[in-house]
């Protein structure tokens, strides 16, 4: 797993590459952590070489989307997330909790 | 059969040995993602639970395809954790009340068609089923 964030004006479009499992979701955690820590609130995640995600990543979404809604202070939303990833979101009941987006620009261009 | 540590940095090893035999099983790339995950879940609650506090715990686990039913099975010698016992989360319940506890053991069941677990002695067995096609 690998993260990359770009900082914009007004929202954090973070990266997220590999593979999420109870292994790797800590420092996933970490890195979304670091961004609301930074009371930065408005964050898309671009997931389109995200190959795997188990439901350790789905908790660290869910603390996450808690965490920046909050106060109406902003929200964290998803781009392009995999077929798979997305099926199993799905099960998960997690896909109505996120808006998601097929383009990263547009997902930025959203806050 | 092959052991494996019961540690989360094997679980990498866990799902590309499900992987494997699934796909020798004939299972489509959407299903084997399904079995992984399935397999992902029940190793990750064996090392967080039944092996809570332990580190040098293992997990024994194989793969069987028999007249298109797909069995999983996963060993443990740790504490008794039954998934069927597992409270489920509300999945309709709004994103302030959404309880993630329980979610691995619900994709679980959702995954297969089956999840049985059994304690014998020191042993603890979980048996996941899926049927082909």
């Amino acid at each position: 797993m690998e993260i990359t964030n770009q900082e914009f004006k007004h929202c954090d479009l973070i990266k997220v590459t590999g593979r999420v499992d109870s292994s790797t979701a800590p420092e996933f955690t970490k890195a979304l952590e670091k961004t609301t820590n930074d009371n930065r609130f408005k964050i898309a995640l671009d997931m389109s070489e995200l190959e795997y995600m188990s439901s350790a990543g789905f908790r660290a979404l869910l603390a996450t989307q808690r965490n920046c809604k909050r106060y109406n202070r902003g929200e964290l939303v998803l781009v392009k997330v995999p077929a798979r990833v997305r099926e199993a979101l799905e099960l998960a009941g997690f896909t109505e909790l996120f808006k998601t987006f097929d383009d990263p620009l547009e997902a930025v261009g959203n806050f | 059969m092959t052991t494996f540590p019961a540690k989360f940095e094997y679980l990498d090893e866990i799902r590309d040995y499900i992987a494997e035999a699934a796909r020798r099983s004939g299972f489509t790339d959407k299903e084997i993602y399904s079995l992984q995950l399935a397999a992902d879940e029940a190793a990750s609650n064996i090392i967080e639970h039944a092996y809570e506090g332990i580190t040098n715990g293992s997990i024994d686990l194989s793969c069987d395809m028999r007249e298109d039913v797909f069995t999983i099975i996963m060993r443990d010698e740790g504490k008794k954790f039954d998934p069927s016992k597992v409270k489920l989360p509300n999945l309709k319940a709004d994103l302030s009340e959404r309880q993630i506890g329980g979610l691995g053991v619900y994709l679980m069941r959702k995954l297969m068609d089956d999840v049985r677990y059994e304690t014998s002695g020191k042993s603890n067995t979980l048996t996941m089923i899926k049927r082909k096609g």
